[in-house]
């Protein structure tokens, strides 16, 4: 490196042949990234042997609508699309809602206890979920929720990283002068949060409710324990039922059955991915 | 753009009872209560009741019957019960470590500035963590299988197939190249906001004293990062001893999901303690000790990672 010093280039620049090896290492990073979404698409696109092939198929096929009849034929697919959407649409509207309003109490009140309650939230996050499924599960069961959406949007309804993260960003971003007018003028103080909060918190809200719609669409453990009958099955749960049939696995079909499943998610992700990642690298860990 | 709202003439109350500051007070926790009640009914009470329960032999139908630690005596001289025990930290071992470095790695390249695309790296680093594990698992099952395209690379590089799906060694490491592949991308991105929080002027300073590359790392990238190493460290930890989906759904091709022994993990073995035999007292038990055993890798983790870096005291993000 200290040999092309010659060329005045800036202290930090690797030279050519580091240059090279730097875009190498970045770019099979993100094949390796992308590949798997790429092969779910080239499965669900061939015929049944297409997995099977030596050396392995690379190439797209026209299979695609033929692999998903056969998906309508085994589960109830759509009806499973529109369960999780129901599910996770109620979860993040009632996240997004509950989460702003506590942070915002936490940002901008001053109440006995405040700092003790919110180490306190902090705190729940580190507890697992596995370590009070049981319990949970006979509360559902005494309300006679087993098998029902309320098992899974109920307990969901607020949670403490949306909490944290709407406080870190309230704190900074409304200022509070403008509730302090809003309050010498006279507004209640739900219609202060409303009207003078809400507005200028939209992305944060934003990335709270694309982050909380992913966990619960993407959720298995706790639908697998409480769903029983099939019409009310989430989509990750129809999913893994595909792939648990005895008479061979038909992978055309699971693998086109994923790869719709995905597809909502992925175009979400990548229209609003800007705002999800600028929110991840800006107010994610900061204390 | 936020303009006070137009006020309504009844909101100065006249009963001295509420005084402003008794009524932001009332405010405030009403706002934060749908929090406190949910997790009352739904966290708090549930995990005292898990603890309650593991000292009790119940099926959750019958009555309950007291046993004292016998659910505990159960489970561990249960040789499954070790088996997943030993799994789980296997697997986390070998999803997390070399993930975590490769974050690291990825985090630095993204950050050293000289990317064109920065934007579309990063979207397509993260894009495996939006994915549904389900459909991960999915697709990996078919990657690994025994005529699949892993097994295919290694012959064509004169190595023998390996059974990724039923081999003690071949399934661990199939479920953690998964998680490898769904958390790497995702770590990365919240390492380089680590990085990016790093002032550049202290770079400067670094370099006109004469501070090679490797002095960099050492003495001010790595202590900076800190708070955020020990903030990704602690949560890949907590998430690997909870590891279920991907061994459920993976050794579950022949029939309700796997308790197989090459991939059984803690959870997985709670699963099915509760959930397939209807011990709910001994799945209560295994609540238990995998809450013991998170607590305890957590604070170990936070001791190696404060070590981290030297002698820059407590982190600051």
């Amino acid at each position: 490196m200290s040999t092309l010093r010659v060329f005045k280039k800036k202290p930090d620049d690797l030279g050519f042949v580091g240059k090279i090896l730097y875009y190498i290492l970045l770019i099979v990073g993100a094949l390796v990234s992308i590949f798997p979404f790429y092969w779910m698409f080239v499965v669900a696109t061939n015929d049944k042997g297409a997995v099977f092939h030596v050396p392995p198929l690379l190439t797209l096929g026209d299979q695609f609508v033929e692999n998903f009849k056969r998906v309508l034929e085994k589960s109830d697919f759509f009806e499973a699309l529109g369960n999780s959407l129901f599910v996770a649409s109620m979860v993040t509207v009632s996240v997004v809602f509950f989460c702003t309003l506590a942070g915002y109490a936490f940002a901008k009140y001053e109440f006995p206890l405040k700092n003790v309650l919110f180490y306190f939230v902090i705190a729940t996050l580190f507890v697992p979920q596995q370590l009070g499924v049981l319990p949970t599960y006979v509360i559902m069961a005494k309300l006679h929720w087993i098998d029902s959406f309320k098992a899974l949007i109920v307990p969901a309804m607020v949670n403490a990283f949306g909490i944290f993260w709407m406080r870190q960003y309230i704190s900074t971003a409304v200022h509070t002068e403008l509730i302090e007018a809003g309050r010498i003028d006279g507004g209640g103080h739900f219609r202060i949060f409303w009207n003078i909060a809400i507005p200028v918190i939209t992305p944060a809200m934003a990335t709270l409710g694309i982050l909380n719609f992913m966990t619960v669409w993407n959720d298995f453990f706790w639908p697998l324990v409480v769903l029983k009958s099939k019409e009310n099955y989430t989509i990750q749960i129809a999913l893994q039922q595909l792939f648990t049939t005895r008479d061979g696995l038909d992978y055309g079909m699971i693998m086109s059955a994923t790869f719709t499943a995905t597809l909502p998610l992925l175009v979400v992700f990548l229209l609003f991915s800007r705002w999800v990642i600028a929110g991840l690298t800006s107010g994610a860990i900061k204390s | 753009m936020a303009q006070p709202a137009i006020t309504s003439p009844h909101a100065e109350s006249k009963r001295p009872f509420l005084t402003e500051q008794r009524r932001s007070r009332i405010t405030a926790y009403t706002f934060i209560s749908p929090f406190f009640i949910l997790f009352s009914i739904f966290g708090l009470y549930p995990i005292f009741f898990t603890i309650y329960l593991s000292f009790f032999k119940w099926d959750a139908l019958g009555p309950m019957k007291y046993v004292g630690l016998k659910n505990y005596d159960l489970v561990t001289s249960d040789p499954t019960f070790w088996i997943s025990f030993t799994n789980t930290l296997i697997m986390g071992l070998m999803g997390t470590v070399p993930q975590i470095l490769l974050a690291l790695l990825v985090a630095v390249l993204l950050n050293s500035g000289m990317t064109k695309f920065k934007k579309t790296f990063r979207i397509l680093y993260f894009m495996p963590n939006i994915t549904s594990i389900v459909a991960v698992t999915l697709v990996f099952s078919t990657l690994f299988g025994n005529n699949g395209m892993i097994n295919w690379l290694l012959n064509s590089l004169g190595l023998d197939s390996m059974a990724f799906n039923s081999g003690w060694w071949g399934v661990k490491i199939a479920i953690s190249t998964m998680v490898m592949w769904r958390w790497m991308g995702y770590n990365a991105i919240i390492f380089l906001s680590g990085l990016q929080s790093i002032p550049t002027d202290l770079y400067e300073a670094a370099r006109i004293d004469g501070a090679n590359r490797r002095q960099q790392l050492t003495f001010i990238t790595l202590p900076l990062l800190k708070p955020f190493i020990i903030f990704v460290t602690l949560l890949s930890t907590i998430g690997a001893l909870q590891l279920f989906t991907e061994p459920y759904v993976f050794l579950g091709q022949s029939g309700t999901g796997s308790t197989r022994q090459e991939g059984i993990t803690m959870v997985t073995y709670l699963y099915s303690e509760a959930f397939r035999n209807g011990f709910f007292g001994t799945a209560a038990a295994t609540a238990v000790l995998l809450f013991l055993v998170t607590i305890i890798f957590s604070v170990l983790n936070m001791l190696v990672s404060n070590r981290l870096g030297g002698d820059t005291g407590g982190g600051k993000a």
